[in-house]
């Protein structure tokens, strides 16, 4: 399977299961989705459990939030994580905050699925990576796959979490592994270890990060697209580095995270989105706090820059290859 | 500033030989020190509204969101088609729900004022828009309200030491000290946990609905909100879910003409009324004397039964006025007339419904009399036994560490850190 095809079937899975998982939002029904990611499945599961919804986001938070107060475990899609600011008022003073000020009597057990990230000329609003904004957010877990098969089994495991959880899908490897060279064909997941999922029901736990190649001379902490550009871009350099797919930022792993900082001693954080405030500024906050005197070099971040997603420049503004060589040669060279 | 692109300036325009344009910022009619003047409302006289199938279209009722549905006249009769013509014991049981209602409000009011809580909303005024359709409802119907329907908590026969509770923020309190004063949050009620940010139940509610209607239920769910806060995008993206999925939803517009400094000319009052929003929604939409509370609960039942027969939702504007400050944090006398209350031509709901039942001749002033006193005290007596559980600031609280419960269903590692850290602080600091 691709991404896509796993996610849809991380749906389909859930919905065969559990009566009470809905699927909702815009072009999500009939048409099965911009992305195909719901693609047969208000054929198979019918209209009230798959529907089309109208063009606003904060309605179709606000309305998942009140389907899961009633019970159901609804599964809204927002058509690109550009999208999600109208709704962020619903995400994080309603659904992150419900089981907390009710004190559990009522709770938000939604899953929101939002394609993100860039590399696909997608410009301002196509592009971009707000993880940041709910990884500061108490109260949500935000989880990001980088494989197919990763992608169901987390999607799965949000879905049935009784916590809302932002998964966003890196729109970037739905059709194939991306390995930073824009230039080159794109590849498919054919053949590919991780494009081997199994069509039942089967679950990846969150907070649990991946060891995506185990190493020695260095850590890479990344996700989603950058896991992949990564891999690459070490197996290009012939660099020993230990590459950490981190797979949710919230609840982290933290235990995989030290353990490969203290081993390696040098740490590189690799994320798309904008460097101040990202994710990333969190992650080399607790390696600091935790791995201090095992550090032989600073701690380096390679990320978007700090401007509004490029449309024509979006290879300078990537970290792609080029970037992330200068940013591991910088931090081995101490 | 010639050289600043996209601003000429008036001066840019002269010579176009136009008028100039004027921006119309809305006034309210009277301010502190002037007299209150409500004379440009259309007040109809009571049973004068028709009263519409349940099932009607939407486009065959657009006077009914221009009209005013009143059943209890000057003199306290009920009359015309609205009239519910409601038992004794239910009429009498309003009664006593709105007094028990406003004596709570009062109580808790000075409980602020003597600094046993941080913050108090009273409801004076508004009693029967949230217990008319409290009683008009099924117990087992969803209420989203905003934090001026404590009418409705009471209406369900919530204990009133548990919102007491929730007030002092003690060790009583369900909501662990985690909340502000009023947003309760009770769910065998039907009771929805109020949030601060407006308007955002309103999606909620329809949400609850659709799922109601999704899963062949046959509960249905009722929001409420104020005036100023249908201005809140919330509001429309709710109008318009309601209306795609015809859920069976009652969405409420409390219009007491004040949104804390505000008059309800800033939410759009002057250009229309806010039942009227519901017409462009193709929503049924009822505008009702907000201070009759044989109309509230005579329009909440119609209401209710539309959305039982799979017709639809329903938009009811309640016609009312905010008789005392916002909050225990405002001064109504620093933007509107002191006169307003004493004028507003719709009256006070209580007054209204005991002169209606003095006239059928089930009451009187003696036992009205006897009521009060008799409320007052049992909320006295409530209000001691809440303290007995801690006022706010006096240590009797939730442990702290509870503090980081239920930010997730189970507490995830850097809060577990992060609450030892707390109680190796405290320790470490002899405490």
């Amino acid at each position: 399977m691709n991404m896509i095809q796993a996610i849809n079937s991380a749906m389909d899975v859930m919905m065969e299961r559990d009566p009470s998982v809905v699927v909702m939002g815009e072009d999500v029904g009939y048409f099965g989705g911009v992305f195909r990611a719901t693609a047969g499945l208000q054929q198979k599961y019918g209209k009230n459990r798959v529907f089309d919804t109208p063009i606003t986001e904060c309605g179709i938070i606000g309305v998942a939030v009140g389907m899961g107060a009633y019970g159901l475990r609804p599964v809204p899609e927002i058509q690109f994580a550009d999208y999600i600011y109208p709704a962020l008022d619903q995400l994080v003073s309603e659904a992150a905050r419900l089981r907390y000020r009710s004190a559990g009597e009522f709770i938000a057990p939604m899953t929101v699925r939002s394609p993100f990230g860039g590399g696909i000329f997608g410009g301002q609003t196509h592009s971009q990576s707000p993880e940041g904004i709910f990884t500061h957010v108490s109260g949500v877990k935000t989880v990001i796959p980088s494989t197919p098969y990763d992608a169901k089994g987390l999607l799965i495991a949000a879905i049935e979490d009784n916590d809302p959880t932002i998964f966003f899908e890196p729109k970037r490897i739905y059709n194939g592994p991306f390995d930073g060279h824009y230039d080159t064909p794109a590849k498919s997941w054919a053949g590919h270890e991780a494009a081997q999922v199994p069509t039942g029901y089967y679950r990846i736990p969150l907070g649990k990060a991946r060891i995506a190649r185990a190493g020695e001379a260095l850590t890479i902490l990344c996700y989603g697209t950058m896991v992949h550009v990564v891999e690459n871009t070490v197996a290009a350099l012939g660099i020993d580095a230990e590459i950490v797919d981190l797979r949710s930022l919230v609840p982290l792993d933290i235990d995989t995270i030290e353990a490969s900082v203290k081993k390696t001693g040098r740490c590189l954080i690799v994320h798309e989105a904008t460097r101040t405030s990202g994710f990333g500024a969190e992650l080399l906050s607790l390696v600091q706090e935790r791995c201090f005197y095992y550090l032989e070099a600073p701690i380096e971040r390679c990320t978007g820059f700090d401007t509004p997603y490029p449309h024509s420049l979006e290879w300078a503004y990537f970290p792609g290859p080029v970037r992330i060589r200068e940013a591991i040669n910088k931090i081995l060279k101490d | 500033m010639s050289d600043s692109p996209g601003f000429a300036g008036a001066e840019g325009q002269a010579g176009r030989n136009l008028p100039p344009l004027r921006l119309h910022v809305p006034e309210p009619p009277a301010r502190p020190g002037e007299s209150a003047d409500f004379t440009h409302f259309d007040i109809p006289p009571a049973g004068a509204q028709p009263r519409p199938d349940e099932a009607s279209q939407p486009s065959d009722m657009r006077d009914m969101a221009y009209g005013l549905v009143r059943v209890l006249d000057e003199d306290g009769q009920a009359v015309g088609p609205w009239n519910p013509k409601l038992p004794p014991e239910t009429l009498l049981r309003m009664l006593r729900t709105m007094a028990l209602t406003r004596a709570f409000d009062a109580r808790m009011f000075r409980a602020q004022r003597q600094g046993k809580t941080s913050f108090y909303m009273k409801s004076t005024g508004e009693e029967a828009v949230s217990i008319g359709a409290a009683l008009a409802l099924s117990r087992d119907d969803m209420c989203f309200p905003s934090y001026r329907q404590q009418g409705i908590l009471i209406a369900r026969d919530w204990p009133i030491v548990d919102m007491m509770n929730q007030i002092y923020s003690n060790k009583g309190d369900r909501l662990k000290g985690r909340q502000l004063p009023i947003m309760y949050s009770a769910r065998e009620a039907g009771f929805f946990s109020i949030s601060g940010n407006l308007t955002t139940q309103y999606p909620q509610a329809v949400g609850w609905a659709m799922a109601s209607a999704a899963k062949g239920d046959t509960r249905i769910a009722a929001t409420w909100c104020g005036e100023g806060s249908t201005a809140e995008g919330d509001f429309h993206s709710a109008c318009t879910f309601a209306s795609v999925y015809r859920a069976p939803v009652i969405m409420n517009v409390v219009n007491n003409q004040w949104a804390i400094s505000s008059f309800s000319g800033f939410a759009g009052a002057e250009a229309t009324t806010f039942a009227a929003r519901a017409v462009g929604y193709g929503i049924a939409g009822l505008r009702v004397d907000g201070n009759d509370i044989l109309a509230v609960y005579a329009a909440t039942r119609w209401a209710a039964d539309r959305a039982r027969a799979n017709a639809g939702p329903t938009l009811i504007e309640h016609f009312t006025y905010r008789v005392e400050g916002h909050s225990t944090s405002d001064d109504p006398s620093a933007y509107r007339s002191a006169e307003e209350s004493s004028k507003w031509p719709l009256g006070d709901p209580i007054a209204r419904l005991k002169q209606h039942c003095i006239g059928l001749g089930i009451w009187d002033e003696e036992r009205h009399a006897t009521m009060d006193q008799e409320l007052a005290e049992m909320v006295r007596d409530a209000a001691r036994a809440a303290e007995k559980n801690g006022i706010l600031g006096h240590g009797l609280h939730h442990p702290m560490e509870s503090m980081f419960e239920e930010v997730f269903e189970e507490m995830p590692w850097h809060l577990r850190e992060q609450q030892q850290q707390m109680l190796d602080e405290w320790k470490a600091a002899g405490l």
